[in-house]
């Protein structure tokens, strides 16, 4: 059981809020049509699955129904930052500190 | 003789309250304030079970949570029996009734016992691996019996009469263990104004304090721990738990707590106040900081017959006698290896009784409690272990030897000393279970000759668990945990002034687990390391021998560790026994992971009040009441509760259907559509994140009308279905699937807010404040049209169109749309009205013979026509294409909408795609089963090419026989094909591949 | 005004209505006087609810708001706006979204006073028949809000004048904090039948009252 900050609630909520929504910045290429079919292939179904630090997006669904990011270890559980929507992790720093995690 | 074990004073029980209890059939009486266990020591009971695969009598080892034995069966009552309870943890309570859990047909004459006598040689490590697992067939033959044998107690035959909760709790400090580090720790923390928590698994607070011999400030522990208990139950921010056990340690900090509230009065909860109340209680506590105060347990020593009763952990001899004033036997030989456990001889000559020896492992102890032994005279063997015990269902005799700790030997000839108890003390394992349950490995010391918490962020070991087991230490330890947990969460501790202990000088102990034996562990008598799965030190060298060196393998192989008990007392010794077999240390060989929970759990509490009618929720629509009062069967669909017919008199299911179907083809029905998902789209750039969001165009729908839309995920696949109606051009009413209410707004969402977030849109669910009839049948318009002053005339009001009006003098938005292919209104109303409008409609439907279908006629009419449902038609797999809803599809939308890239992939192109068809029975009457699967042969063999399934099949009474909706490979080209779908039974069914509009395929008769 | 539909859903003359606790007959023994009673649970059915979205970073909007309704719209994270009569109510939802709670059958009026108000990029949305409000009072609230939602109700962490939208048992609830020893939820209307039941077993062990 997770412990989330939630960026826009700006708190911290019991996981059972929130629904995992898989890996975050998975951008949709600008011009599909465009776009091989391996490109697209990547973007429907190639994920990164690490042991360590990881970019997840979640949805903060029994609060205010906004999806933002969780910088988490796979291994650990640490959270070592949440953000929202359309912002950038402050760095892929390794697990030792961060925001998340215990209050 | 009653409570022949019982001493005239002292203790923490209630010798003016006497309570009877019965043990396997026989009558005993105990006190107040005893555990089930102390009560049978009391009463010299011995024998408290048999062992599980060699059937040897066995009896208390241990006082708490780590008893592998005194697992026992409770409940006067079927309905209030419960399986494997501790005894040593079992409060006393009038009229307690247990049994053995293990023992066939009882714990004295044991049938299975013949075959342990025999055991050594027929049940090594692996036995029921190597005996019973071949042929497989016969497993179930021999399990009934192994498990009549070897079971630990039964569930109840009979409903929980119970009730259980949960309990969420948010606290800065939770103290697991209120021993001296909990305590202090508690105060520190109680003192700084924090919210705390404390929970304890024992029926009394005070842990160690409650059997020490120590003194703080000058007067018994326990006093102390009288007066810091009454301090904290006075901080209005502090809560004690007793009879809780924390059970599991989880991410961030998360603790469940199990609560043990009546357990100790009866065998079922008695009322409170004249109320129910709850018998247990899961906590769930997310806690700022853990301090884990859960102390250490004690080792006992692997020696031949160490399973014999009569053989205890040291400090247990100590607990029964300051806490329960109960000396379990006459003459004691204590064997140690270190100074600690030389309180349990002298707590026992304290008492009155013959101590016979102390056996020292060591050359030369030289501490505080050595010296006063020897000042007592009591004699004292060094350089020594008892070797073995002797006697069967009670210890006769211990035969002791010099040992060579090192060589792993025994020196020279071993005396028998006359005894009838035995303790020993092989060292004190923190208990470190909670720590490791985070995944966190716990790590070796060599100066306490354990295993220590390894570092999880957040948990501040204190205490015996964190090697600071001596009474000052852990006082100490547990004021300093406080304050550095208050300081990490930024609050100042309060000081407090530690009371003053006179210290006790121990000398350094010595590593010894398993006892060298003359005979080689192998053949010598066994030598028990985990009582309650009968794995012996030779068990584990034999599986070291036979290749397993990793000791998860070596637990899985001799089953150490498992069980009701999680081998609280064996691991420890286990693995140091591998490791000697191994020829490595002990961290090199590691302990196996630790899981929750740390002590068996009642389903009850983990169920909490989750169960019964509060199980799941049931959604209901505004208008239930009349499909209940009107004889509704209901349908679980999700959550929602939705009629599934209404039979009349004895109908049956398909006679009902058969009705209502022809009432909804030849006059009116009425459905409650309400649990239809419902959003609402406001803003300007509604229309452009529809045309996105939707396979097909949305520029041009006006104001006043409705367009069926699909939805696909960006892989092409069909995700949700539905009607949007344009209510103002920046303005939009969106109905989804039933099922995919709340997933399609999540993934309105998500686009909007993570790809989209430049467009102008909001999106609302409305989907319970609307209630949703929809009346349908050639009869509809008549009908409507005697409630509404809306213009019904077809040109006025025609198909897809959506007006506003009242119905029955409620304001509605009546869509004509349909999903039977009749001519269909669907009222809506704001759902505090819907009752009302419903009745009306009856009221006046009366004439045109107005009946009201559920689900299962839905699907029939919609089946005829072929409209799909999303989820029974298509399961993430399937395109608009390939259910040949090409028409649906907006290819030259300029947007490249959600799913239109995947369209093109080549996967997406192939021609033998499962394409949507129609499937006619050649036996007319025939119903085919949905989910049969197809194959093109009549012919069958194995195996055989399957080409698709039946996704949705159904009579129909207005085509007159049966039909299907399927998913067939390269369907679109098989029309007029005969198929073959082969039945479980033998059957092999025949159906014509048909288009899959059954019915008006031009669509007339909606439009009229 | 924006180009959004509005529909007054209330009828012209009174017709039966139903608030969705009106079939609920929950098998919990309750007590028949609030006098020794550790919950007392009153039903506020019938009131008028709207969702209002928009941006609170405009100014012209939160003061629109406040002119439409009479009272700040909360901003910050949680906040919950009361009339100091406890007639209406505006609940932070999210960033941009926000309940607001007025008299049954006001909702219309509201609504088109918000929209005469407010300019630009904002939405009202209609969901009186959606949900409805519970209201809890006495000693044993807290407890049985500590059985029901994972949320922290101790005054520290929810004092008076604070709103959130949290799990409550296996659904969902809005739970308001609207007096020293007063609660509120809101809940969805076909969800309220299970919560009832949940609630009303949950304070069982209190004593609990149903009040009109
Ligand atoms: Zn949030």
């Amino acid at each position: 059981m997770l412990l989330i900050y939630c960026p826009y609630c700006e708190e911290y909520r019991e996981e059972e809020e929130f629904r995992p929504k898989g890996e975050a910045h998975i951008a949709r290429p600008q011009n599909p049509e465009e776009t091989p079919d391996e490109v697209w292939g990547d973007y429907l179904f190639f994920r990164k699955n690490p042991r360590g630090v990881h970019h997840e997006q979640w949805l903060h669904a029994a609060g205010c129904r906004k999806y933002f990011n969780v910088t988490r270890h796979t291994v650990s559980y640490e959270i070592l930052e949440t953000y929202k929507a359309g912002q950038h992790p402050a760095s892929d720093r390794a697990p030792g500190v961060g925001t998340g995690g215990a209050k | 003789m009653s409570q022949r074990n019982r001493l005239a004073k002292g203790g923490r029980i209630d010798r003016g309250r006497p309570l009877q209890f019965s043990f396997n059939g026989v009558s005993y009486e105990g006190f107040v304030g005893d555990t089930l266990a102390s009560a049978l020591l009391a009463n010299g009971v011995d024998v408290v079970n048999r062992s599980f695969k060699y059937s040897r009598p066995r009896g208390i080892v241990a006082a708490g949570a780590e008893e592998p034995n005194a697992i026992l069966q409770l409940g006067a009552t079927e309905a209030g029996q419960v399986p494997n309870v501790r005894a040593t943890q079992q409060a006393l309570y009038r009229g307690l009734v247990s049994s053995s859990t293990n023992g066939w047909p009882n714990v004295e004459r044991d049938l299975m016992g013949v075959v342990g006598e025999m055991g050594g040689k027929f049940m090594p490590p692996g036995f029921y691996y190597k005996t019973f697992m071949a042929p497989a067939a016969m497993w179930p033959k021999y399990e009934k019996y192994i498990r009549k044998a070897a079971g630990l107690g039964r569930a109840p035959r009979e409903n929980d009469p119970d009730i259980y909760d949960h309990i969420n709790r948010h606290c800065d400090v939770l103290v697991i263990g209120a021993g001296p580090a909990g305590l202090a720790a508690a105060l520190v923390a109680g003192r700084s104004g924090a919210r705390v928590i404390v929970c304890d698994e024992q029926e009394e607070m005070g842990g160690s304090l409650l059997d020490s011999r120590e003194s703080i400030d000058g007067r018994p522990a326990a006093h102390w721990v009288g007066k810091v208990l009454d301090e904290l139950a006075a901080m209005p921010e502090v809560l004690l738990l007793p009879r809780t056990t924390a059970n599991g340690y989880h991410d961030h900090n998360f603790v469940t707590l199990h609560e043990r509230r009546t357990e100790h009065l009866a065998d079922t909860a008695p009322p409170a106040q004249g109320r129910r109340q709850v018998r247990a209680r899961m906590h769930r506590v997310r806690a700022g900081r853990v301090v884990l105060a859960t102390g250490t347990h004690e080792r006992p020593l692997v020696y031949a017959g160490n399973d014999v009763p009569g053989n205890m952990v040291a400090g247990a001899i100590s607990t029964y006698i300051h806490r329960y004033a109960v000396v379990p036997g006459q003459r004691l030989v204590l064997s140690t290896a270190n100074d600690h456990a030389y309180r349990a001889a002298l707590d026992w000559h304290d008492a009155g009784r013959e101590v016979v020896a102390i056996v020292d492992a060591r050359d030369n102890p030289g501490g505080d409690l050595a010296a006063e032994a020897r000042n007592r005279g009591i004699r004292i063997v060094t350089g020594s272990a008892v070797i073995e015990a002797r006697g069967k269902k009670r210890v006769s005799a211990a035969l002791v030897a010099a040992i060579d700790v090192e060589g792993f030997a025994v020196r020279g000839t071993a005396d028998a000393l006359a005894c009838d108890t035995i303790a020993s003390s092989g060292g004190y394992s923190p208990v470190v279970h909670l720590a490791a349950h985070s995944g966190v490995r716990p790590e070796w010391r060599d100066d306490i000759l354990g295993f220590v918490p390894g570092k999880v962020a957040g948990l501040l070991p204190a205490g015996g668990v964190n090697g600071r087991a001596a009474l000052a230490q852990a006082l100490a330890d547990g004021t300093e945990a406080a304050a550095s947990a208050l300081a990490e969460l930024g609050a100042q501790a309060a000081s407090i002034t530690l009371p003053e202990i006179r210290s006790v000088r121990e000398d350094k102990a010595v590593a010894l687990f398993q006892v060298p034996h003359p005979k080689p562990a192998m053949r010598a008598p066994k030598q028990f390391v985990d009582q309650q799965n009968d794995v012996t030190a030779g068990g584990i060298e034999l599986a070291t021998r036979e290749g397993f060196e990793s000791i998860e393998h070596v637990k899985r192989y001799t089953g150490m560790g498992f069980g009701t008990d999680q081998g609280k007392l064996a691991n420890i010794n286990g693995m140091a026994i591998a490791a000697r077999c191994l020829g490595q240390t002990i961290p090199e060989t590691g302990t196996t992971v630790f899981r929750p929970n740390y002590t068996p759990i009642t389903f009850g509490a983990i169920a909490g009040r989750h169960c019964r009618e509060l199980f799941d929720p049931r959604r209901y629509t505004a208008m239930h009441s009349w499909h209940v009062a009107n004889g509704a069967k209901l349908e679980e669909v999700g959550q929602w509760m939705r009629p599934w017919y209404y039979p009349r008199g004895n109908e049956s299911m398909s006679e009902a259907v058969q009705r209502e179907c022809r009432a909804v083809r030849e006059g009116v029905g009425i459905l409650d559509a309400s649990t239809l998902g419902k959003i609402e789209i406001q803003g300007k750039d509604a229309r452009e994140f529809l045309n996105r969001i939707y396979t097909n165009a949305w520029t041009k729908l006006g104001v006043g009308k409705c367009r069926y839309g699909l939805m696909c995920k960006d892989d092409g696949m069909v995700m949700d279905d539905g009607v949007t109606a344009c209510l103002g051009d920046n303005h939009f009413h969106m109905t989804t699937t039933t099922g995919g209410a709340a997933a399609v707004l999540d993934w309105l969402e998500l686009w909007h807010q993570t790809e989209w977030p430049e467009l102008e849109v909001y999106f609302n669910s409305v989907t319970d404040h609307w209630a949703a009839m929809a009346i349908n049948g050639p009869h509809a318009r008549k009908l409507l049209a005697e409630l509404t002053d809306i213009d019904l005339a077809n040109d006025q009001f025609g198909f897809m169109d959506w007006r506003s009006g009242t119905v029955a003098g409620v304001p509605a938005r009546v869509f004509r749309i349909s999903f039977t292919g009749e001519l269909s209104y669907e009222i809506n109303v704001q759902a505090n009205h819907a009752l009302h409008v419903w009745k009306a409609l009856f009221e006046k439907g009366e004439k045109y013979g107005l009946t009201p279908y559920g689900t299962e006629t839905m699907h029939v009419l919609r089946a005829e026509k072929g409209f799909i449902i999303v989820g029974q038609d298509t399961d993430g797999s399937v395109t608009p294409e390939d259910l040949g809803m090409q028409w649906c599809v907006g290819y030259k939308k300029p947007y490249s909408w959600i799913g239109r890239r995947a369209l093109s992939r080549p996967d997406t192109q192939r021609e033998d795609r499962k394409q949507l068809v129609g499937l006619k029975p050649l036996e007319p009457a025939l119903v085919l089963e949905e989910g049969a699967q197809i194959v093109l042969e009549k012919e069958l063999r194995i195996p055989m090419p399957m080409f698709g399934h039946v996704t949705s099949s159904y009579y129909s009474p207005t085509l007159g026989h049966g039909f299907a909706l399927a998913l067939l490979k390269g369907g679109g080209q098989r029309m007029g094909q005969t198929v073959y779908l082969p039945m479980a039974d033998g059957q092999v069914h025949a159906a014509t591949v048909v288009e899959p509009v059954f019915y008006d395929p031009e669509g007339s008769r909606q439009n009229v | 005004m924006s180009d959004a539909a509005v529909f007054d859903v209330n009828p012209a003359a009174s017709v039966a209505s139903e608030s969705p606790l009106a079939a609920c007959r929950p098998r919990v023994a309750t007590l028949a006087n609030a006098e020794g009673a550790g919950v007392v649970v009153r039903e506020r059915a019938f009131l008028g609810h709207l969702i209002l979205r928009g941006n609170a970073a405009d100014e012209a909007f939160v003061a629109g708001v406040e002119q439409a309704l009479g009272l700040p719209l909360p901003t910050k994270a949680c906040g919950l706006s009361l009339a100091a009569e406890g007639t209406s109510s505006i609940q932070w939802l999210s960033p941009d979204e926000w309940l607001i709670i007025v008299p049954g059958g006001a909702e219309f009026a509201t609504e088109l006073r918000l929209r005469e108000c407010l300019g630009g990029h904002f939405a009202v949305v209609n969901v009186s028949g959606g949900q409805t409000v519970l209201e809890l009072s006495g000693t044993g609230v807290r407890e049985v809000l500590m059985k029901s939602t994972p949320y922290d109700v101790h005054p520290a962490s929810f004092p008076v004048g604070r709103g959130v939208g949290t799990v409550f048992a296996k659904s969902a609830a809005l739970v308001r904090r609207v007096g020293e020893e007063r609660w509120e939820l809101v809940i969805r209307r076909s969800f309220a039948d299970y919560l009832y039941r949940w609630l009303l077993d949950a304070a069982e062990e209190f004593g609990v009252h149903i009040a009109d």
